[in-house]
């Protein structure tokens, strides 16, 4: 596990010292390669974790699906680097991943010195906590002399200090590199509080031995707005990863579903035609840099917003996670596309 | 003749400088060295750069920034306000601390094995084999895993704590011990253990020099114990027991109050100092069976028990095979215990770890890392060789 890391970071620093000064654009790359190399979460179910088969499945997953049917008119144009949230970055600056779809925190710092950019929030979350049930505890400001267990290099680690200082509470943090380390150890009752994003807390409650006996507090604590990141300079690659998404908020937010989209392409609605690809002599999509039918390739292929988000983490998956701050805009929620026009 | 002539013609036509082996000598060794300096100015100009091109921000400058996260042990005041230097302090403190306790314990556990393995007792040199071939022949890694996840985890949990005596506790937090609170007077205990042991060392000498010349032996073990224990608890006494304990409380989540010895350190000092062992005990064995039978039959004929002939004879001599290797041990154990970040435990590479991730600045921490771990084996390295000059045989 240590040399793999090392190995890793010296990589990083290796590929930093040796690659050539010139790097053509990324989708160039992409497409001279045929697939799209996705940073992914080495296993958060319902977000990114691969299934019995080896499959790999969840919210973050289909968003780079979705990038790949854009590109390539087919979603399995993807291949996935499972990462540790200490080796995501470093693996995306030195061009070892396109873009990294992990649930990873938007925070000025890591916008502008990292030398990445964050494009668009596809997950609203919080940090929240996660007790036994038999400890008795109903909010977080109960939790002074707790041991918290939580992963290294995260900003939850961070928020987790702020908070118990603020709170003038004391804690003992356990800390993990990776977050299967994190849930065994927590599991084991090597800790008693477990913290991260809510959304993240739900999904590893669903992984213990006994769910039902977890209970996640009340309180938020943090802001966590996640999304997909990239390479900061190279500005096509960083607007092709913005619109997938604003795209498929754009589609639910008309009604287009992977179910209706062909038909959606002979529909009336002008706005509809011109977000499909259908409209005479539009140059939408090619000034992307794609093809005029990227919208109605990734509902094709993946759905829209709302359906990626019921099939993997909402009502229809285990975790039933609530829209909440992630409805859309006219829907009381924060998910706002600008127009595509 | 004709050959003779040729050869004088060769000898008075100059030789070129070319042909000169030293002058080639000098030459190579001039070119490798400008093609190595060359080739580590290439990747250092090529590594600034592309960090420019990346807009990734450069230097060490961001040590002196606000941590902002907290560290589960430390051994000297650290919170989220201090500085990253203060986190990488602490984490090269516990480093230390693990490696320093798991060198002085692997070192006395593997020559107990060492010396075990060549007894005559039929079970104690197999129990010694066993240990040995089991410890050595698996990876360090799953010995860490086999202390922290076989052993530790099943302690119980908090409220079901083992009692210990002077009011300890086990749980799978690790220990909870009673805390030593030192009150007023307790610093002439002190000075009375220093005079002790001042007073040993004087003893002994005076013991040597007066059997050197007479041939007459001193009781200096004896008199060390009296002085060493003696006069501190005699002071303690004196001084109207100047010491209490801090017990543990059962608190909401765990105990409270107390000395905290954490799971993830036991495991990691564990499986280093058991894991070690394995390897000092065969540098031992190895020193023993080194010293000519010679020796031994030697001391026998002169009269001197066994005991004396293994501590005076055997044992100086076959030291000085077995410093060398011993230091590299030392140092595998100090670069093993980087293996602490599987389980948890903050080390200088866990907390440099963290750093790293939180700012982005992997190639300054790759630096410091490989910077402090050259540093002290280096240190150790300089210790153990000056130790084997101490212990050379010196030639009369």
């Amino acid at each position: 596990m240590k040399t793999k890391l090392i190995a890793g970071l010296l990589g990083t620093a290796a590929a930093l010292a040796f690659a050539g000064a010139a790097s053509a654009a990324t989708l160039d790359d992409v497409k001279a390669k045929g697939f799209v190399q996705c940073g992914a979460n080495t296993g958060l179910a319902g977000f990114g974790a691969p299934d019995d088969a080896g499959n790999w499945k969840g919210f973050d997953i289909d968003f780079c699906r979705a990038l790949a049917a854009a590109i390539f008119d087919d979603p399995n144009a993807v291949k996935f680097s499972p990462l540790s949230a200490k080796e995501r970055f470093t693996a995306l600056q030195s061009g070892e991943v396109d873009v990294l779809a992990r649930n990873s925190t938007w925070t000025i710092s890591r916008d502008t010195s990292l030398g990445l950019d964050f494009r668009a929030v596809n997950y609203y979350d919080g940090q929240g906590f996660m007790v036994r049930k038999d400890l008795g505890v109903s909010s977080a400001l109960q939790l002074s002399g707790a041991s918290v267990c939580v992963q290294t290099g995260t900003t939850t680690e961070l928020n987790l200090a702020d908070y118990f200082k603020a709170n003038n509470l004391q804690y003992n943090p356990v800390v993990f590199e990776k977050q299967e380390d994190v849930n065994a150890a927590y599991d084991a009752g090597r800790c008693d509080v477990y913290t991260t994003d809510q959304s993240g807390l739900y999904s590893v409650r669903l992984t213990l031995k006994d769910p039902d006996n977890h209970v996640v507090l009340p309180e938020i604590i943090s802001k966590e707005p996640l999304g997909p990141v990239v390479r900061h300079g190279d500005n096509q690659w960083g607007d092709i990863v913005a619109w997938v998404h604003y795209a498929m908020l754009t589609a639910e937010e008309f009604g287009i579903t992977q179910a209706n989209v062909e038909e959606m392409k002979n529909s009336d609605n002008p706005e509809i035609k011109r977000i499909l690809g259908m409209e005479a002599d539009t140059k939408l999509g090619t000034d992307l840099g794609l093809t005029n039918d990227w919208v109605a390739r990734i509902v094709k292929h993946v759905g829209n917003y709302g359906e990626v988000f019921e099939r993997n983490i909402g009502q229809g998956s285990d975790l039933k996670i609530a829209r909440g701050l992630n409805a859309l805009w006219n829907k009381g929620g924060l998910q706002y596309a600008p127009p595509i026009r | 003749m004709s050959l003779v002539e040729n050869s004088d013609a060769r000898a008075d036509r100059p030789s070129s400088w070319l042909n000169d082996a030293r002058v080639r000598g000098v030459i190579y060794q001039v070119l490798v060295f400008v093609s190595v300096v060359a080739f580590i100015a290439w990747i250092v100009r090529n590594t600034v750069e592309n960090l420019n091109r990346l807009n990734i921000a450069s230097g060490f400058g961001f040590l002196n920034g606000r941590a902002g996260f907290d560290l589960g042990q430390s051994l000297v005041p650290y919170s989220s306000d201090s500085t990253y230097w203060d986190a990488l302090y602490v984490g090269l403190l516990n480093t230390i601390l693990v490696a320093g306790i798991g060198i002085v314990t692997a070192t006395i556990l593997g020559f107990l094995v060492g010396v075990g393995r060549l007894s005559r007792n039929w079970l104690v040199a197999r129990l010694c084999t066993v240990y040995v071939e089991f410890f050595r022949n698996i990876p360090p890694l799953l010995v860490i895993f086999f202390w922290y996840f076989g052993v530790l985890s099943i302690l119980p949990q908090p409220r079901e704590s083992i009692e210990l005596p002077f009011g300890g506790y086990l749980n799978n937090r690790g220990f909870k011990l009673a805390k030593p609170i030192f009150e007023d007077g307790f610093n002439l205990v002190l000075v009375a253990l220093v005079v002790g042991i001042v007073a040993t060392i004087l003893l002994a000498r005076w013991a040597k020099a007066r059997q050197m010349a007479t041939g007459q032996q001193f009781p200096v073990a004896w008199s060390a114990l009296g002085l060493i224990i003696g006069l501190p608890v005699a002071a303690f006494l004196a001084t109207g027991s100047p010491l209490s304990f801090e017990y543990p409380q059962k608190g909401t989540f765990n105990l409270t109050g107390g000395v905290q010895i954490g799971p993830e350190f036991m495991s990691l000092y564990l499986a280093l100092s058991f894991y070690t062992a394995a390897f000092i005990a065969e540098i031992v064995r190895g020193g023993i069976l080194g010293i000519s039978k010679g020796q031994t039959e030697a001391a026998y004929s002169l009269g001197i028990r066994p005991g004396p002939t293994m501590r005076l004879v055997i044992i100086p001599q076959a030291l000085r095979i077995i410093i060398p290797p011993l230091t590299s041990q030392y140092l595998n154990l100090t670069k093993n215990s980087s293996l602490a970040i599987a389980i948890g435990y903050a080390d200088l590479v866990a907390v440099g770890g963290t750093i790293l991730n939180q700012t982005g600045q992997a190639i300054e921490i790759v630096a410091i890392w490989m910077l402090i771990y050259l540093a002290l084996s280096l240190a150790t390295s300089a210790f153990m060789n000056w130790f084997n000059s101490k212990m050379a045989l010196v030639e009369r």
